[in-house]
């Protein structure tokens, strides 16, 4: 512990090192699989809980879920709406009923904490250049081949080091490291949705931010809460066939689309992820039927971020996407007229800035997940006065 | 974390795992799987508790039926070996009731001292100290004695096992503590994957059991069970059948149960599966229910558990010997 005297220098995740979403280990720790996350929470002066501790603490009823005859529940907190026997947990591991009633076991149980830039989220038009404090528990509704965090979001919390951080706690330590925004990230919030809702709650009292980094696997009554309580909401969508939610990602297509109309709806900012995976999800009428449905339901403001894939979990086969192929997708989206669409996890390429749709010159110039330079008066393109939709400003 | 998987089944792995199931497993493709069910109508004789004495006598029948020899001792001598670590699976999720009895794994403890297993190199299992307590256990880790262990203690590997849909960090207690395993799982109905028994008992094996529920559990049950380690140390199983349960698995539903009073031995899964799957119909049926097939969960990952080379579900090449 005593290396880790410098906090700030821990805290800074690398803005080049780990690709979008992934979570980065400190650099000190780097090689150090399993202790990373314990000394840095150790770095954090936090309590650091063994993998075999005591979950009464972390354990809070559940808000979405109808009770059934025999001390059988339905969860209806996402569309899969496990039907769950006493003493079983849902598909997502972090549920768990107990003669009747059903129970969070991840509420403040935090498995991992960063300061990461926003932009690693990604979220390009929310406050770029801020930090945001990065928080998951375990565990994931979905089962995504590809996950690049899956020894947590595929992991039981008990399976997993995590510490206690109250929802007052985390924004308190969003507020001490300089960070406007909590994002709830890494694995899938949806599934400590009662922990996002307290913490957004906390953290507005205090003047900071909470944004979602989700797959959007969600009903609409806990979608509806998330909505009112957070900023931005930024949403994987995986694919654009069912094939692909069915036999990859062990999810349902048309539900994640009546997640973003209905977050559209609401006001709240919303980005969308699109990560390309070689021969999987890459075909042109793929992009292009997204890039459709994107500017008919959506509207063409919503960035849409292509990301290069990385061989993770049960996808160590596949090859690392090709730039060209990223450049393709963007192409196709660009010609069907969305007006934001980027490349991503591909530091220094063109498409990683903000480009001006009117003027066509760069409103905020990024390498990596570093802002170099932010042409924005007021949301404004300093060129042309171009309204440039997104929060720019805390 | 950065992980090499370990155990990604390939080619040569397979073939040497199908040849290692061959050699431990005995399961040549011509032959017959046997599949012994032996019962006791005066189990309970008091109409409670099954007595222990008429258990032990009951598994000595169930051993010698199956593995031959002239006693029960040169049964057992057959089964394992001095020397190996033998790990007990029970299921013990659904707590008493429904879960492996402490009396059966109590006979078999004293059967494996006799044929040369010491007390150290016995280790009762499962995924939780919780589930093992609930179900009568009392957890114990001292190494000198008989073990009890949940994987929640015992912890997990960080290699990830990958086969077909599934992917999955293994129970220390299976890779690293056990060299043979006894799968003892329970004779019952299951609400998604239709029954849980030898095959799905060894979901207690691996870190994420509730991802590999959906679609019946297939093809995930069989996957899982082509792991290399479950293929490979998994040497019989014998099925707790004492009480059985129809209805309302895999939560113990007393009025969905009934006193079946038996054990059934085998060392092919799959035809073990088939086996008690088709006593839980027949149960079904006697009592007037649909079928698992329209219930909807028709528990066909055993069809490819079969598919995949663990086992053989048909009844044809299945030899059902009843003492």
């Amino acid at each position: 512990m005593s290396r880790f005297v410098g906090q700030d220098a821990i805290l800074r995740a690398d803005r080049q090192s780990a690709p979008a979403g992934r979570v980065t280990n400190p650099p000190q720790v780097g090689n150090l699989p399993h202790m990373g996350r314990r000394l840095f929470l150790q770095a954090l002066a936090l309590p650091c809980l063994g993998a075999v501790e005591s979950d009464a603490r972390f354990t809070v009823e559940a808000r979405f879920y109808d009770k059934l005859p025999y001390k059988k529940i339905k969860c209806k907190l996402c569309p899969r709406e496990c039907v769950i026997d006493d003493r079983e947990r849902g598909y997502c591991g972090v549920r768990e009923n107990r003669g009747g009633t059903y129970y969070s076991l991840v509420h403040s149980r935090v498995c991992a904490a960063h300061v990461d830039p926003i932009e690693k989220k990604p979220l390009f038009h929310f406050l770029p250049g801020s930090m945001a404090f990065s928080v998951a528990t375990a565990g994931c509704n979905v089962n995504c081949k590809m996950c690049q965090n899956w020894d947590i979001s595929q992991s039981r919390p008990e399976q997993v080091t995590s510490t206690f951080i109250s929802p007052q706690n985390l924004a308190d330590l969003a507020g001490r490291n300089q960070c406007p925004s909590i994002a709830y990230t890494y694995s899938e919030p949806v599934v400590f949705c009662e922990y996002v809702l307290d913490s957004a709650e906390a953290g507005r009292a205090a003047g900071v931010k909470s944004v979602v980094i989700s797959g959007g696997y969600v009903q609409e009554e806990p979608l509806k809460q998330l909505c009112r309580r957070v900023d931005a909401i930024k949403i994987d969508v995986k694919a654009f066939t069912d094939k692909f939610y069915k036999e990859i990602v062990n999810g349902d297509l048309k539900a994640v689309l009546n997640t973003l109309v209905s977050i559209r709806k609401s006001g709240v900012w919303n980005e969308v992820v699109y990560l390309v995976i070689p021969t999987l999800n890459d075909s042109d009428d793929e992009f292009r039927g997204l890039a459709r449905w994107m500017k008919a339901e959506l509207g063409p403001d919503v960035p849409l971020h292509f990301s290069q894939f990385h061989p993770e979990y049960l996808l160590k086969n596949l090859p690392v996407t090709p730039v060209p192929t990223l450049e393709r997708a963007k192409a196709i989206c660009d010609a069907e007229g969305l007006h934001y669409v980027y490349i991503g996890n591909v530091p220094g390429h063109p498409a990683e800035s903000t480009w001006c749709p009117k003027c066509r010159r760069v409103v905020v110039e990024r390498a990596g997940f570093t802002v170099r330079a932010l042409h924005l008066d007021k949301g404004k393109c300093h060129f042309c006065h171009q309204a440039i939709p997104g929060i720019w400003e805390g | 974390m950065r992980i090499g998987p370990q155990y990604v089944a390939t080619r040569r792995g397979l073939l040497r795992a199908g040849l290692a199931g061959v050699l431990v497993a005995g399961a040549a493709p011509a032959e017959k799987s046997k599949v012994v069910v032996v019962r006791d109508p005066a189990l309970r004789a008091g109409g409670g508790a099954p007595d222990s004495g008429r258990v032990l006598k009951m598994l000595d029948r169930a051993m010698q039926s199956f593995w031959g020899g002239d006693s029960p001792m040169d049964a057992w001598k057959k089964a394992v070996r001095p020397g190996e670590v033998v790990g007990l699976k029970v299921n013990c999720l659904s707590g008493k009731g429904a879960a492996t009895s402490p009396v059966l794994v109590e006979a078999i403890c004293e059967r494996l001292q006799q044929a040369g297993i010491p007390q150290k190199d016995i280790v009762i299992w499962d995924r939780l100290n919780s589930d093992l307590e609930s179900a009568g256990y009392r957890v114990a880790s001292r190494t000198d004695r008989i073990r009890c262990i949940g994987n929640d203690a015992a912890g997990y590997g960080t290699e990830l096992a990958v086969y077909g849909s599934a992917g999955s960090l293994l129970s220390n207690t299976l890779t690293r503590t056990c060299d043979a395993v006894i799968n003892l799982p329970v004779l019952k109905d299951h609400g998604i994957a239709g029954v849980t028994l030898a095959l799905k008992n060894l979901f207690g094996a691996i870190h994420n059991p509730n991802k590999y529920h959906t679609n019946v559990g297939d093809p995930y049950v069989a996957d899982v069970n082509m792991f290399p380690p479950i293929r490979q140390k998994v040497r019989f199983t014998i099925c707790d059948a004492l009480t059985a349960q129809y209805e309302g698995g895999p939560s113990y539903m007393p009025q969905w149960s009934w006193p079946y009073n038996g054990l059934m031995v085998a060392r092919d899964p799959v035809a073990m599966d088939y086996t008690g799957w088709q006593i839980l119909e027949r149960k079904r049926a006697e009592k007037g229910m649909k079928t698992l097939r329209e219930m909807k969960r028709e528990p066909v990952y055993i069809a490819t558990a079969a598919g995949r080379g663990l086992g053989t579900n048909d009844p044809k090449r299945i030899d059902v010997v009843e003492v």
